[in-house]
């Protein structure tokens, strides 16, 4: 406290340093965050269309979206259905190997980079990997399945089974991932607890439910969370495993974010998609504060 | 006497089943770099081999000699180097600045960058689209390094990690003669090491990855990242499955001998930057 007349100095070398720390930060995220998204919302207000005048329309393009736009609502469905089947799933499996790996030494390690290999590989580059597994005539996924009398299966053709191929492939890439933040969380839980409860005649299944569970509670927010955020901009997978633009057989496999990259990328509709993207947040938004609250308010100790 | 018996049946059966799982996580992998040695009728005989006989390198060297790989290799490489550097920097210095310093509007400016985290890319794309091209970027690595040089989350890790740094470190620094500046970088850097890995590779992986942005903003194949390369290149060579896989491979492979070598890095790296998130 005895400096702070030397910090009175307009130009004295912290004050130089705070601003040039904090002056091009707030132009860059003025331009790249603040102002980008305030564009948004002008197209989205617009009619924006390659070819045609700017126009200006209100809420037209958000009423076009919610009211004629059929193919909006089949891929809300479709990324509800990614992240409904994809996150619990993911997530039960993950906890499973998180447990099961926790406190097997040297093996633990061993396991951990096998399972974790998928998440740090190129999402392109698996999905290209993985539209080969599941070709129908050659593909290994189908000669697998022949031994066991399983018909040949047209995975990414076959407008029921596209969506299940990319789930399949998504938990492949991302278990691994959870895993690591489960264990990460596991092994924050203290030992003693374990102890205690196994000298009261506890069984694993106790200790699972009883201690593990709850105590990773806050790991299983975050892990929700933030796969409810993920899995809601679904869009690489569709893309590379179906083919431009991924929509998929019948738009079975159409996410919002793959509408809406068709709707802005191809046919240029930039107000459209503006729209379209804002309800996305919208929908994001809405859900974290759910989930926020549902988990907090249940779990807190 | 009987429980450790127990215990040891549940641990073997354990291990198995972990096992198991490790084949089906890593056959993909086997399966890919298998294709990518086979001629075209090893690859659809039947019933499939796991070894090739005899292997081929045809694809390795079409890859590098008629197609554009080795390019889309050394894109991606440098463009995520720059951005990895930049946000380096910018994170720890803006984060320094946010967690020793008090000066007007802090905590609002800080809320405010913070906050952008939660707006999905949907809804920037667009208008940074339009911003890129006003600016003449379309087709130049500038749209990728530009808006990659400062990281939110860099500068809310580094602002946490700041915060547990003494502040009479900087103090005595000061009263030593040392420079704001020459004390944000000799002195409270080096102190930083092991968060700055594990935000380096978090920061490289992802931009290595990154694939939305990168389709949107280079049609030139001449300016392609190796994860938008190699998207167009598969769509376009897609029953040529050997030279496909062989493209995956130059795509996994390398990185994944990195992974195996800094496993404790990166495992940590993941950690730190995802739960504190």
């Amino acid at each position: 406290m005895g400096r702070i007349r030397k910090y009175k100095n307009l130009f004295s070398s912290r004050n130089m340093l705070i601003l040039v720390a904090i002056i091009p930060t707030i132009i860059f995220y003025i331009v790249f965050s603040y102002g980008a998204m305030g564009y948004a919302f002008y197209l989205s207000l617009h009619n924006w269309t390659l070819g045609e005048p700017v126009r200006f329309i209100g809420f037209s393009n958000y009423l076009k979206v919610l009211k004629e736009d059929p193919l909006f609502y089949k891929s809300l469905w479709n990324t509800v259905y990614y992240s409904i089947v994809t996150i619990p799933l993911g997530g039960i499996l993950a906890l499973l190997l998180a447990v099961g790996i926790n406190g097997l030494g040297k093996l633990a390690t061993l396991f951990r980079a096998i399972y974790f290999a998928p998440v740090v590989s190129s999402l392109v580059a698996i999905s290209v990997v993985w539209r080969w597994l599941y070709q129908p005539e050659f593909g290994l996924i189908n000669e697998v399945l022949g031994i066991f009398g399983v018909p040949r299966l047209m995975w990414l053709q076959d407008p029921n089974l596209a969506m299940p191929a990319v789930i399949i492939m998504a938990i492949w890439h991302g278990v691994g991932y959870t895993m690591v933040i489960f264990l990460a969380g596991l092994q924050g839980i203290p030992q003693t607890f374990y102890e205690a409860a196994m000298i009261d005649g506890a069984n694993r299944w106790q200790l699972f439910r009883n201690i593990t569970i709850p105590l990773l509670m806050p790991t299983i927010t975050f892990v929700l969370v933030t796969g409810v955020i993920g899995s809601l901009q679904v869009f690489t997978e569709m893309f590379v495993l179906l083919g431009t633009p991924g929509s998929g057989p019948l738009d079975s496999t159409r996410t919002i974010v793959v509408h809406l990259y068709q709707r802005a990328f191809s046919y240029f509709q930039l107000g459209y998609a503006s729209a379209t993207a804002f309800i996305l947040f919208g929908i994001i938004l809405i859900l974290t504060i759910i989930q926020l609250r549902l988990l907090r308010t249940r779990w807190e100790y | 006497m009987r429980e450790n018996v127990h215990i040891d049946i549940v641990k073997i059966i354990e291990i198995l089943v972990l096992s198991l799982g490790s084949i089906v996580t890593l056959f993909p992998f086997i399966w890919m770099i298998s294709t990518s040695f086979k001629t075209p009728p090893q690859i659809i005989s039947y019933p499939p081999t796991l070894i090739p006989k005899p292997p081929t390198l045809e694809y390795y060297t079409q890859i590098f000699t008629k197609l554009n790989f080795g390019r889309f290799f050394l894109n991606s490489g440098y463009i995520s180097v720059i951005i990895t550097a930049s946000a380096l920097l910018t994170s720890s210095f803006v984060g320094y600045v946010f967690a020793k310093f008090n000066f007007w509007g802090k905590e609002v400016i800080f809320m405010m960058i913070l906050s952008t985290m939660m707006i999905p890319f949907a809804v920037t794309m667009i208008p940074l689209y339009l911003i890129i091209s006003k600016l003449g970027w379309i087709n130049s690595h500038l749209a990728l390094i530009i808006p990659g040089l400062y990281s939110t989350f860099g500068i809310f890790l580094m602002r946490q990690f700041m915060s547990s740094i003494p502040n009479e470190l900087r103090e005595a620094a000061i009263v030593d003669g040392c420079g704001e500046f020459r004390t944000f970088w000799s002195i409270i850097l080096p102190q930083c090491k092991p968060v700055l890995a594990a935000l380096g590779i978090f920061t490289f992986m992802w931009n290595w990855d990154n694939f939305l942005w990168p389709l949107i903003v280079l049609n030139n194949e001449d300016k392609f990242t190796l994860p938008v390369g190699l998207s167009m290149f598969s769509q376009q060579w897609w029953t040529n499955y050997g030279l496909v896989m062989a493209g995956a491979t130059i795509s996994v492979i390398p990185v994944l001998i990195v992974f195996f070598i800094f496993q404790k890095q990166f495992i940590q790296g993941i950690v730190l930057t995802g739960l504190k998130m």
